[in-house]
């Protein structure tokens, strides 16, 4: 993980935050899951979240393309504000992919009709159109060679690599990673990891949920340390891991940087 | 040969006699142990006992064309009863004369039931074909165009009355029965309380009731003079009957499905519509396939009790048959041959299903 990015020297486009969170809250029944998150991210720019299980990290990116709902605050994505309004919720969903810890991929559909299926029938693209971009897409993440295979037949790694590419073909603007190499084995990371890469330097805007220290440091703008629903402290990679601020922070990074 | 240590080569040993081949299976199968043994001799007895005597009946001493009386006088089975009777038990009261009509129509039928069992024929010729295909059916059996003459469906009976009821039965119950499962975990609850009531409803009475509230109590509340053809009440009443056991079993393959399946489509974009019909169905319908076929199955042959409405389905053709005091006497003959016209049926549908989850696992393999 040798890739360092430049981000220091480059220059944010900052005059359109892409998400804002102000002061948000959300309950599972009586359970205050998130309290007062107040969030920006700005174009191009890559926050790494993490911390301990139940810190509510999964649930605030699910919040932003609503698969959970939040109770109180605001959220605005690229512009348009995130409320019950079916449309404002689906043009929103277009803009954001998201990879998930389980990749979810459709098991009774192959490599190629995975990543075909939004773009043809969200996106109204015709299906030659569609399959050339799921190939462009694959061969992005170095895996095209699997288009004719169904998901059951691939291992983990090709699995999430391929999660990967099925949210690039819906041309996201903004892309979120919930986990996404925690139910591999080791050895299979790398490649997943290298994939990311590959995308943060085409300059997509990433939140990453993730416990991989090595690629926080290397490619993220800010990293963030939730516990117990609150961001508990925000700060450039150098910062928080040479100079953490808050106890909890500290008892945090003792723990996993082992 | 020699044989060292390092000496690869070694003289072929085979197995000894008795593990292998059939005279191992034999021994590990049926022989394994006291209790198998003894099983094993029972049913041999058993056997030994019965088949002679069921060999003797069925084929030695059968009559195959006679008539009734000399069927009586002999000791063996009938067969007779059937060729002697085949066309009323297979057309029932369809004039005599015309009943190459139905049985084209048959014919017909399942060719292109057959046709249809292969998933790469479904594109639009073999829709087309359907269409054509239903309108040359109904035009056989109705008459009345085209030189043929009229025939009432009245007088409907025998083979193509069951295949009537069973095949537009099933293929209209499971699209309704989807429909249902998915209003019962719908989330408004008009929807929700409706589906609920309609199964709950349907599954509590058996198909006999409705049946018999389909034919008389039904047409007291129409008005006067209308009257709604007896087949088509029957029809309907399969049709509602079969769609609310669809419906549970299809419930079932829903909640089977993982919660990321309705995420990852979510996410994509995709509404409610096209989440169900690329994403979830395919998935939930593919798994329920072994209880759907069995409640299909048990529905094609509950199209016999139609004869509770005095439809002349091809049970009660067989049924009369039998009230003749000719052939009075020889049921088992009888009931013999149309268990195996249902078996032949149900055992199709079974062994379709089976081929249609092994072209369906084609990706599946377990890591």
């Amino acid at each position: 993980m040798n890739k360092e990015l430049s981000k220091k020297t480059e220059k944010l486009t900052s005059d359109n935050a892409m998400i804002e969170i102000t002061d948000m809250h959300k309950w599972f029944d009586d359970f205050h899951v998130l309290q007062g998150i107040n969030l920006t991210v700005k174009k191009k720019e890559r926050i790494v979240i993490c911390g301990p299980s139940g810190s509510g990290k999964s649930t605030l990116i699910r919040c932003i393309n609503r698969l959970e709902e939040h109770q109180k605050g605001r959220i605005i994505v690229d512009g348009i504000e995130l409320t019950n309004n079916i449309k404002n919720i689906e043009k929103i969903r277009a803009e954001v992919g998201m990879v998930f810890q389980h990749f979810n991929l459709f098991p009774h559909l192959t490599i190629i009709e995975n990543l075909t299926l939004g773009p043809i029938w969200v996106r109204k693209v015709s299906k030659s159109e569609a399959e050339e971009l799921a190939m462009f897409n694959l061969e992005k993440v170095q895996i095209a060679e699997q288009a004719k295979k169904y998901p059951g037949q691939l291992s983990g790694g090709q699995q999430q690599r391929v999660a990967i590419a099925r949210s690039l073909c819906m041309n996201p603007k903004i892309m979120l990673f919930d986990e996404p190499t925690s139910a591999l084995d080791p050895e299979m990371i790398k490649e997943v990891l290298d994939a990311m890469i590959e995308l943060a330097q085409e300059g997509m805007t990433m939140i990453v949920v993730s416990h991989e220290m090595g690629f926080a440091k290397s490619v993220a703008h800010k990293v963030l340390f939730m516990d117990f629903g609150q961001i508990v402290e925000e700060n450039t990679p150098e910062e928080f891991f040479e100079h953490p601020q808050n106890e909890r922070t500290k008892l945090f990074l003792s723990q996993i940087l082992h | 040969m020699e044989e060292t240590a390092n000496n690869i080569q070694a003289e072929e040993l085979k197995p000894p006699i008795t593990s292998v081949g059939v005279i191992g299976w034999i021994k590990g199968n049926l022989f394994n142990g006291w209790f198998n043994s003894v099983i094993t001799i029972a049913i041999l007895y058993f056997l030994w006992k019965i088949v002679p005597s069921f060999i003797r009946w069925a084929f030695i001493d059968s009559l195959w064309i006679s008539t009734g009386a000399q069927c009586h006088e002999a000791g063996g089975a009938c067969w007779s009863i059937i060729p002697a009777n085949i066309r009323f038990i297979l057309f029932g009261f369809f004039p005599y004369e015309s009943q190459w009509r139905p049985l084209v129509a048959m014919i017909l039928l399942v060719g292109l039931l057959f046709y249809s069992q292969n998933r790469n024929h479904w594109k639009k010729p073999l829709a087309y074909a359907w269409i054509i295909g239903l309108f040359i059916m109904g035009l056989l059996m109705k008459g009345g165009l085209f030189g043929l003459a009229p025939v009432e469906s009245s007088q409907w009976g025998g083979l193509p009355l069951t295949l009537l009821l069973s095949v537009f039965g099933l293929t209209a119950a499971y699209p309704l029965g989807v429909v249902l499962a998915l209003g019962r975990q719908s989330r408004l609850p008009a929807i929700k309380t409706v589906s609920i009531v309609y199964i709950e409803l349907i599954r509590g009475v058996p198909l006999i009731t409705l049946l018999f509230m389909s034919s008389v109590v039904f047409p007291l509340f129409l008005p006067e003079g209308v009257t709604i053809n007896v087949i088509l009440r029957a029809q309907v009443a399969i049709i509602m009957f079969t769609a609310a056991y669809i419906a549970e079993v299809v419930r079932g393959g829903l909640q089977g499905m993982s919660k990321g399946q309705y995420e990852a489509a979510e996410s994509m974009g995709l509404n409610y519509y096209l989440t169900m019909r690329l994403v979830i169905l395919p998935q939930a319908l593919k798994i329920v396939i072994p209880p759907t076929v069995s409640i299909l199955i048990s529905a094609f042959k509950d199209t016999s009790l139609v004869v509770i409405i005095a439809l002349y389905d091809l049970l009660k053709t067989t049924q009369s048959v039998l009230s003749n005091p000719e052939w009075m006497g020889f049921s088992i003959e009888a009931y013999i041959f149309i268990a195996i016209l249902y078996f032949l049926g149900c055992f199709s549908m079974s062994n379709y299903s089976r081929k249609l989850e092994k072209d369906l696992s084609a990706g599946e393999h377990n890591k």
